[in-house]
């Protein structure tokens, strides 16, 4: 059962709905993640303009926007790869933002990410790209590693065979789940998915949702995922954000993309040509 | 309408544009530099590097030095027969060699095959986001994509270009044995005497700073280069222009510290 708050319209609401069971109450008074005010322009285009956002722990938050929105520069944010213009970035409770590099790199240890294009190192085999994070914090032998990569790659429905291998010799798919392993293989508290479904076919998107939404429950991770794909959107996520304009215009259950009340995302969940968004064809 | 002081600003904004670039590298070059203190260290990526830059560039040095020895010779023996001073052959190849273009040539051959690779290498990782995936993976990319290079390249040079001056010399000894009609004895003895262990010490620091600089070139403008696969091709182009005029501008600059008097 649904753990959200159901309001009739939830119409330009800001802030997270997770409030039922008492030790969720506790959790969600410290979302896993926190952004205030988040600002970035890029000379004088503002791509945010003061973002709020709170994702609760243990949850699957989806970021919803056309292109060129803002989301992954908002994801880069939130990873350190880009550093806002204003604003507060919280983990846990502490403004990464304000961290020195050894503290943001200890936080940085426990996120996985998975890249659109999957962003996987084409000078090493599949197996070391799955085990670079193990080799690199050093946490076990090069052997080991070898072998975790082999489980991690079974995990993801991949042979331990397929380890040998180099990334350009991978179809789109193997390599979207060759990411996913890779993101997954030091076991991260947050897992961060851009796009994770662009550039596949449907069923190939299906079996990627599932597998990440597989991965994510048995890992008991907080997962970000940024996607314009609805269907995607819906299977992956607990809950949903909007972004428009720079801001986030509305947060609510998954469940409800198409159907919020809201005309800016309902108009972008149903794909209809009128509305509120406008697309801009020129600049 | 054309200001007047349109061309004053544009010449404002590019002399502006390159002090910015200018100390973007030099920042970029300190923070690779620091790595080398600040452990971890990747021995392998420094070993590969390495490799590629000296193992692999050997053939072209090689040739390249040969031919240049062997043209020495015969130019300047047409020359020096003008005055009646063939015996200076084998001095001027020994010199031109070990204090000019042995570094000058191993670098702007280097530059051409290692420079461009690197920039093409790392900027299609920029572009394809696997920089920003290293961050994501615990790893600084500076330290691994950076700083192995750098290292490899200031040691690999000296190497290659130590290599490079035998084989120019061997390249004179040929034409002047087999075509020019010196002594095998005489040519050695004329090339050994007049030798010098600081023209041979020049040579390899140049080389060194030569080393350096294509590695950091090809590493800076990699690293920073934007726009898919058109910034890929404009990084790879700028790396080996920039490191091939930096490599003459630092040679002369490099002459003047050793040699002037």
């Amino acid at each position: 059962m649904s753990n959200y708050r159901h309001d009739a319209h939830p119409e330009d609401r800001t802030e997270p709905y997770l409030v039922a069971h008492p030790a969720e109450a506790v959790a969600a008074a410290v979302p896993k993640i926190r952004l205030r005010g988040v600002v970035k322009h890029f000379g004088s285009k503002h791509v945010l303009d003061g973002v709020d956002l709170d994702v609760a722990a243990g949850h699957s938050t989806v970021i919803l926007g056309g292109s060129g929105s803002g989301k992954s520069v908002m994801l880069k944010c939130m990873l350190g790869l880009i550093v806002p213009d204003a604003g507060t970035i919280e983990i846990d409770g502490r403004d990464v933002l304000r961290m020195n590099r050894r503290e943001r790199e200890a936080v940085n240890d426990r996120i996985g990410m998975l890249f659109q294009n999957a962003a996987l190192f084409d000078s090493l085999p599949v197996w070391e790209n799955v085990a670079f994070k193990l080799l690199a914090q050093r946490r076990m032998t090069r052997a080991q590693a070898r072998e975790r990569a082999a489980e991690v790659l079974t995990l993801v429905g991949l042979a331990p065979s397929v380890g040998d291998l180099s990334p350009s010799e991978l179809s789109g798919g193997m390599q979207k789940r060759v990411g996913l392993a890779r993101a997954i293989a030091a076991e991260p508290d947050i897992i961060f998915f851009d796009e994770p479904t662009t550039g596949l076919d449907p069923i190939m998107g299906a079996v990627i949702d599932g597998l990440i939404v597989d991965c994510v429950r048995r890992l008991g991770a907080t997962a970000v995922s940024i996607t314009h794909d609805m269907a995607s959107a819906r299977r992956i996520g607990d809950t949903a954000a909007m972004l428009y304009q720079g801001r986030i215009v509305w947060t609510g259950p998954a469940e409800y993309l198409g159907h919020t009340g809201n005309d800016i995302v309902d108009q972008f969940a149903n794909g209809e040509r009128d509305g509120p968004i406008q697309m801009e064809l020129r600049r | 309408m054309i200001h007047p002081l349109d061309p004053v600003a544009t010449l404002g904004r590019g002399v502006l544009g390159a002090c910015r670039t200018a100390g973007d590298v030099a920042l970029f070059a300190l923070d690779g530099l620091s790595h080398l203190v600040r452990p971890p260290f990747y021995g392998r990526l420094f070993l590969r590097a390495f490799i590629d830059f000296a193992y692999y560039s050997l053939p072209v040095v090689a040739l390249t030095a040969v031919f240049t020895g062997m043209v020495l010779a015969l130019q300047s023996y047409t020359g020096f027969a003008r005055f009646n001073a063939q015996g200076a052959v084998a001095n001027l190849v020994v010199l031109s060699m070990t204090r000019e273009l042995g570094p000058v040539l191993a670098g702007l051959m280097v530059a051409g095959r290692v420079g461009a690779a690197i920039a093409a290498e790392l900027g299609t990782m920029r572009v394809t986001d696997q920089i920003d995936a290293l961050t994501t993976l615990s790893t600084n990319p500076m330290k691994y994509l950076v700083t192995p290079r750098l290292l490899a390249a200031t040691v690999a040079l000296p190497l290659l270009v130590l290599v490079a001056n035998i084989l120019g010399v061997l390249g004179g000894y040929l034409i002047g044995t087999t075509k020019l009609g010196f002594s095998s004895g005489a040519y050695l003895s004329a090339t050994l005497d007049f030798l010098h262990w600081d023209d041979v010490v020049s040579g390899l620091v140049k080389a060194a700073v030569f080393g350096f600089v294509i590695a950091l070139m090809g590493t800076w403008n990699g690293y920073s280069s934007r726009g898919g696969a058109q910034g890929v091709g404009s990084a790879t182009t700028s790396a080996v222009v920039s490191s091939s005029v930096l490599i003459l501008a630092l040679d002369y600059l490099l002459t003047e510290l050793f040699f002037a008097r």
